[in-house]
């Protein structure tokens, strides 16, 4: 094992460093705040630590130090789609015309920024079959809860207030149930069949005139392609229900079928999954919802509205022979979900990465992403268990139940000893019907030979496992940490630093 | 692009798969294959990508113009540091720290972007952060919601217009119904009716925001807080310009126990409107009920200190349908850029930059308001921005500034009818004494002009 | 472990302790063991009346979540308070100091519709 380095020495909190008085000068001193408010509005102390310029950087950079990313080494974090975010993104983003651009700005003069969303709009709606997108939501949460409040919207203006009923496999993201309940809506959960899909059958058993929503991931988050989506789609609207698709899993057939083709009317984006904006930690995300043609009047407000500009010159590019403005007035509209229009800076980079691919380029993303999982598949396949082991799209799931019967060795076990290997964990125990989950997805941006290192370690973590279990129950062992002790965190809560004095918290 | 894969490469791979070719390989049933061209934008090399987006970008000329925009936006200076370190790769390119053993660092800035907002805002606990200030107040009132099983909420009419809109939207998903309270002459929230209206414990949540969407420091009566405290009613703060936070008293000061707000401020750009970093934060009783990611400090198996994702069985993942909200991302990148900003800012700098912008506003306000025409609306006490009534039409105005490369001010007609005469203005600690000058003279001419445009 | 004798049980795995019309209530050996750690019980308020079989609470492990269903109906006279300072009581003493909720029993017939300990036993074992 690698010695330990410096990294591991705990890193103290940036409020245990510094002194009062050791300021950086970004901005003049500035008089006492007496001079311009009552005392009684202004506050007894400020107790936040000075620190000089060059022990913040230093602060920052080791905790960077102590921080697995993309960049870091392979991710194959299982329905996060980890793939490359390449840095000219960042770069369009942080133009000052970009960047620092005041959302109450007038229409007139940021009709560059209503243009790029006007772009990436129109390319996604094509991309994925919709009538059109609203690229308010924040995230693919939000996006969801944005989409059934369309749908209860239009329910409403249909006069259907009795359909309260939102069906979910149970192979769905766990935002999916909580979505629907934020809404109102109560959960009816679908089993998936022996093939791991959702059955028409078992989905016609649910249906009714309470049917509000039919919430579906495809491919599934087993990574398998529902391909009785277009009769499924049949059934719900025969009722009279809509058909939402959650895009978590569109890195997998992006330019090679639409869901508005399949038969959704509501869908959403990560384009921090699919269109390489970074994931920065957690977030910030972009979760555009796309809606069919009759649900167009429901999206969210403001919308990017366009029209002709007369006085374009005519050999411009389409989009710049048009005007744009925000659009507030959608009488049906369920209102704004957000403080301002869109995650702007977002779209530039989701917009960026549109222009570097095209049409084409992007079909042959989804192509490589599902090729890369195959790959992976069969290699992995070789030394664990592929629950439902046929062609997969770009993830998929294994099982480490026979290897735990064996050993004891379980997934979080494996997980964690490809820690020590310089890989980051796949998704683990989840989707939750299969035991001792482990769900991999290597994204198009991984070489072959990087896949084939990757198997290796976990085919040698796998051999060890057989033969010495307790050498991988021990990982890892060169992280900054050892395991962690869960159960003290969160039965004793401690959530924040105190100063000096203060109560602590038990 | 960005795929690595030579021909030879997809060759070998397809054959240990045993199919084919990629065709093959991707196929979809016949009934949902593609049969449409995409109309998409052009694939561009990346110089070209490069000159594209500084095309939009030179269209975007309310960028370089003199703004006194603010109202849940706010431009202040930004260190370089900031951005040197935010944009390592590490931090960039992390995903939600699951695996907490290679996630120490994240983990250790969220505990401190934490503890920042706790030490800010005064209250016990907060959390990993929310989307922006507008989504915090909806979760925010949907805590109170829960703890209290009401389905009515207070909300004074000087709250963040935008807010308001999007905790309504929330509100309908909900069937929770929102009263407001009405706007005293002073410009602060007229609360002589709070006592009275708690009274019945009807109401889950009274909510005030401060400083107020017209600028002006708002703050729950003593007398009008104990009344809500009584009544198990939950005081919520929503502070949309969290700078204000370096000088004002804070919302545990007037009874808050729930505060929720937008830190966009502390070093995030404009950017026309995000990503944006909202904040949740509470007293202790409200621990269970708070939304999204919490970060919690503990020991690893040798009983070194260690971080990690914490009292994760709140969230969606696990509960479900039952969680306390749907949120699964937090904006932690956002964040991050607020806790280094605040890092390299300190308590000093901080009150630097609030005094600053308490200074630049007053300077503001007194030249604009010594202009025959306009007018200060309100005389409360504000903190970087305020309203001015115009005796000209304000789009007219603010059109006629536009032609002079000024962006004035947010105009109020279209959130409150009442005061369609009038708009937002707002300084900061970059608005400089030529700016102002600038504006001034600009306003004068406007203002006696016979005709505008 | 074998199921005290003296003790009623529901499927859902909590178990219930008559004495005269007070029933106190706490999950059961066999359920804390498959929750693993547990971090937080969430129960009702005294003075709460509730019903026979109806969700009045949770019981959080780390990362499992799991609903509490009460096998009388009555009235909650008093709750473990020092369960939110020692969740681990329930891990512990499953049975003796890990017991959740006191109820003042409306309808003593219910009794009949829950189960033995060997009835449990048998259920737990299929």
């Amino acid at each position: 094992m690698p010695p330990r380095s410096s990294d591991h020495c705990a890193a103290p909190l940036i409020f245990e460093q510094g002194a009062l008085g050791r300021a950086n000068r970004y901005v003049e001193s500035g008089k006492p705040l007496e001079t311009f408010l009552p005392h009684r509005l202004l506050r007894d102390d400020l107790p936040l630590p000075d620190n000089s310029e060059l022990d913040v950087v230093r602060h920052f950079t080791r905790l960077s130090h102590r921080t697995f990313g993309i960049d870091t080494g392979f991710y194959p974090l299982g329905s996060c789609t980890m793939k490359y975010n390449p840095r000219v993104n960042d770069a369009m983003a942080n133009l000052p015309g970009m960047r620092d651009l005041h959302p109450w700005t007038d229409d007139a003069l940021a009709q560059g920024a209503l243009q790029v969303m006007y772009e990436l709009e129109r390319s996604l709606s094509s991309l994925f079959g919709m009538a059109a997108f609203s690229l308010n939501p924040s995230a693919g949460a939000h996006a969801e809860l944005t989409a059934l409040l369309i749908a209860k919207r239009y329910f409403k203006e249909l006069g259907q207030t009795r359909r309260d009923k939102v069906i979910v496999p149970d192979t769905a993201h766990g935002t999916n149930p909580a979505s629907a309940a934020m809404c109102g809506f109560k959960v009816i959960s679908l089993p998936s069949d022996a093939r791991g899909r959702v059955s028409l059958a078992e989905i016609e058993k649910v249906l009714g005139d309470d049917t509000a929503v039919c919430m579906m991931t495809n491919p599934n988050t087993l990574g398998l392609f529902e391909d009785d989506i277009r009769r499924i789609a049949a059934a719900v609207h025969a009722v009279g229900g809509l058909m939402y698709y959650d895009g978590a899993n569109a890195n997998a057939l992006m330019g090679n079928a639409r869901p508005g083709d399949m038969g959704f009317d509501l869908m959403h984006l990560n384009l921090h999954k699919t269109f390489t904006i970074p994931h920065g930690g957690g977030g910030a995300g972009h979760g555009p919802v796309g809606v069919a043609a009759h649900l167009v009047e429901y999206l969210p407000t403001p919308v990017v509205a366009w029209q002709a500009d007369p006085d374009a010159d005519p050999s411009l590019a389409p989009s710049d022979r048009l005007r744009f403005r925000l659009d507030f007035d959608r009488p049906k509209s369920v209102g704004p979900v957000r403080s301002f229009w869109s995650n702007f800076a977002h779209a530039v980079r989701a917009l960026s990465y549109i222009y570097a691919n095209g049409a084409q380029g992007l079909t042959k993303v989804s192509q490589l992403a599902v090729l890369n999982a195959n790959y992976l598949r069969v290699k992995i396949g070789e030394f664990l268990d592929i629950p439902y082991d046929e062609p997969c799209r770009h993830e998929f799931v294994a099982s480490a139940a026979g290897l735990k019967k064996r050993t004891g060795v379980r997934a979080l076990d494996l997980a964690k000893a490809l820690l020590d290997r310089g890989y980051h964990a796949p998704t683990i125990y989840f989707p939750l019907l299969v035991p001792e989950c482990l769900m991999f997805e290597p994204t198009e941006t991984e070489s072959k030979e990087t896949l084939d290192g990757f198997v290796a370690a976990l085919r040698e973590i796998v051999q060890t496992a057989e033969r010495d279990p307790e050498a991988v129950l021990a990982a890892p062992v060169t992280t900054v940490v050892g395991r962690i002790d869960e159960t003290r965190a969160a039965r004793y809560p401690n959530l924040r630093w105190r100063p000096r004095g203060e109560a602590l918290q038990r | 692009m960005y795929t690595p894969h030579t021909q030879a490469d997809i060759a070998a791979m397809l054959e240990t798969i045993g199919v084919a070719s990629l065709d093959d390989l991707i196929r979809v049933p016949d009934d949902v294959a593609l049969k449409v061209p995409l109309d998409i934008v052009p694939a561009l090399p990346e110089y070209q990508i490069a000159r594209r987006f500084a095309h939009f970008a030179e269209k975007n000329s309310g960028a370089r113009a003199t703004s006194f925009l603010g109202a849940g936006a706010y431009r202040h200076y930004v260190p370089p540091a900031v951005a040197a370190l935010a944009m390592r790769g590490e931090f960039l390119t992390a995903y939600t720290p699951y695996q907490a053993e290679v996630s120490q660092g994240y983990l250790q800035t969220i505990y401190e972007w934490q503890t920042y907002i706790c030490l800010l805002t005064g209250m016990d606990i907060a959390n990993a952060s929310v989307y922006d200030g507008a989504t915090a107040l909806a979760e925010g009132a949907i805590m109170a919601i829960n703890e209290t099983g009401r389905t009515r909420l207070l909300v004074s009419r000087a709250v963040n217009p935008n807010y308001r809109a999007v905790l309504q939207t929330y509100c309908s998903g909900l069937d929770v119904a929102i009263d407001e309270l009405p706007i005293a002459a002073d410009g602060g929230t007229d609360c002589s009716g709070v006592a009275a209206a708690v009274a019945d414990k009807n109401y889950a949540a009274v909510i005030l925001q401060s400083p107020n969407f017209f600028g002006v420091v708002d703050t729950l009566p003593k007398a009008a807080g104990q009344a809500a405290l009584a009544s198990e009613t939950v005081p919520i703060a929503v502070i949309a310009e969290a700078m204000a936070l370096g000088a004002l008293a804070t919302p545990a000061s007037w009874d808050a126990q729930i505060v929720v707000g937008e830190a966009q401020s502390f070093g995030n750009a404009l950017a026309y409107g995000g990503p944006y970093v909202g904040f949740i934060a509470a007293t202790e009783k409200h621990l269970r009920r708070i939304p999204g990611r919490l970060v919690g400090k503990t020991v690893d198996k040798h009983g070194e200190p260690a971080f990690t994702l914490t009292l994760q069985a709140r969230e969606q993942h696990i509960r479900r349908e039952r969680a306390t909200s749907n949120i699964c991302s937090n904006q932690a990148h956002c964040a991050l850029i607020a806790t280094i900003y605040l890092a390299l800012l300190g308590s000093t700098g901080l009150r630097d930059v609030a005094a600053l912008n308490l200074e630049r506003s007053r300077e503001l306000a007194s030249a604009v308001g010594g202009i025959d025409g306009c007018e200060l609306r309100f005389n409360g006490p504000f903190f970087n921005e305020f309203v001015v009534r115009l005796r000209r039409p304000v789009e007219e105005v603010l059109a006629a500034l536009r032609t002079r490369h000024i962006l004035g001010g947010v105009p109020l007609g279209r959130f409150y009818p009442e005061y369609a005469d009038s708009m937002v203005m707002t300084a900061t600690e970059l608005t400089t004494t030529g700016e102002i000058a600038s504006l001034t003279a600009a306003l004068k001419e406007i203002m006696h002009a016979p005709a505008l445009v | 472990m074998a199921q005290p004798e003296h003790l009623l049980y529901t499927k859902e795995h909590e178990w219930v302790k008559l004495d005269g019309d007070i029933a106190t209530i706490g999950i059961t050996d066999h359920a804390q063991h498959s929750l693993g750690d547990i971090v937080y019980v969430e129960l009702p308020k005294v003075g709460r009346h509730i019903e026979q079989f109806a969700n009045i609470g949770v019981v959080e492990s780390v990362k499992a979540v799991s609903d509490l269903f009460t096998p009388v109906s009555g009235e909650v006279t008093e709750v473990n308070a020092e369960l939110d300072a020692d969740p681990a009581a329930v891990n512990r003493d499953a049975y003796g100091a890990g017991w959740f909720i006191k109820v003042k029993m409306s309808d003593p017939a219910e009794q009949k519709k829950l189960l033995s300990a060997a009835e449990y036993e048998r259920l737990n074992a299929e």
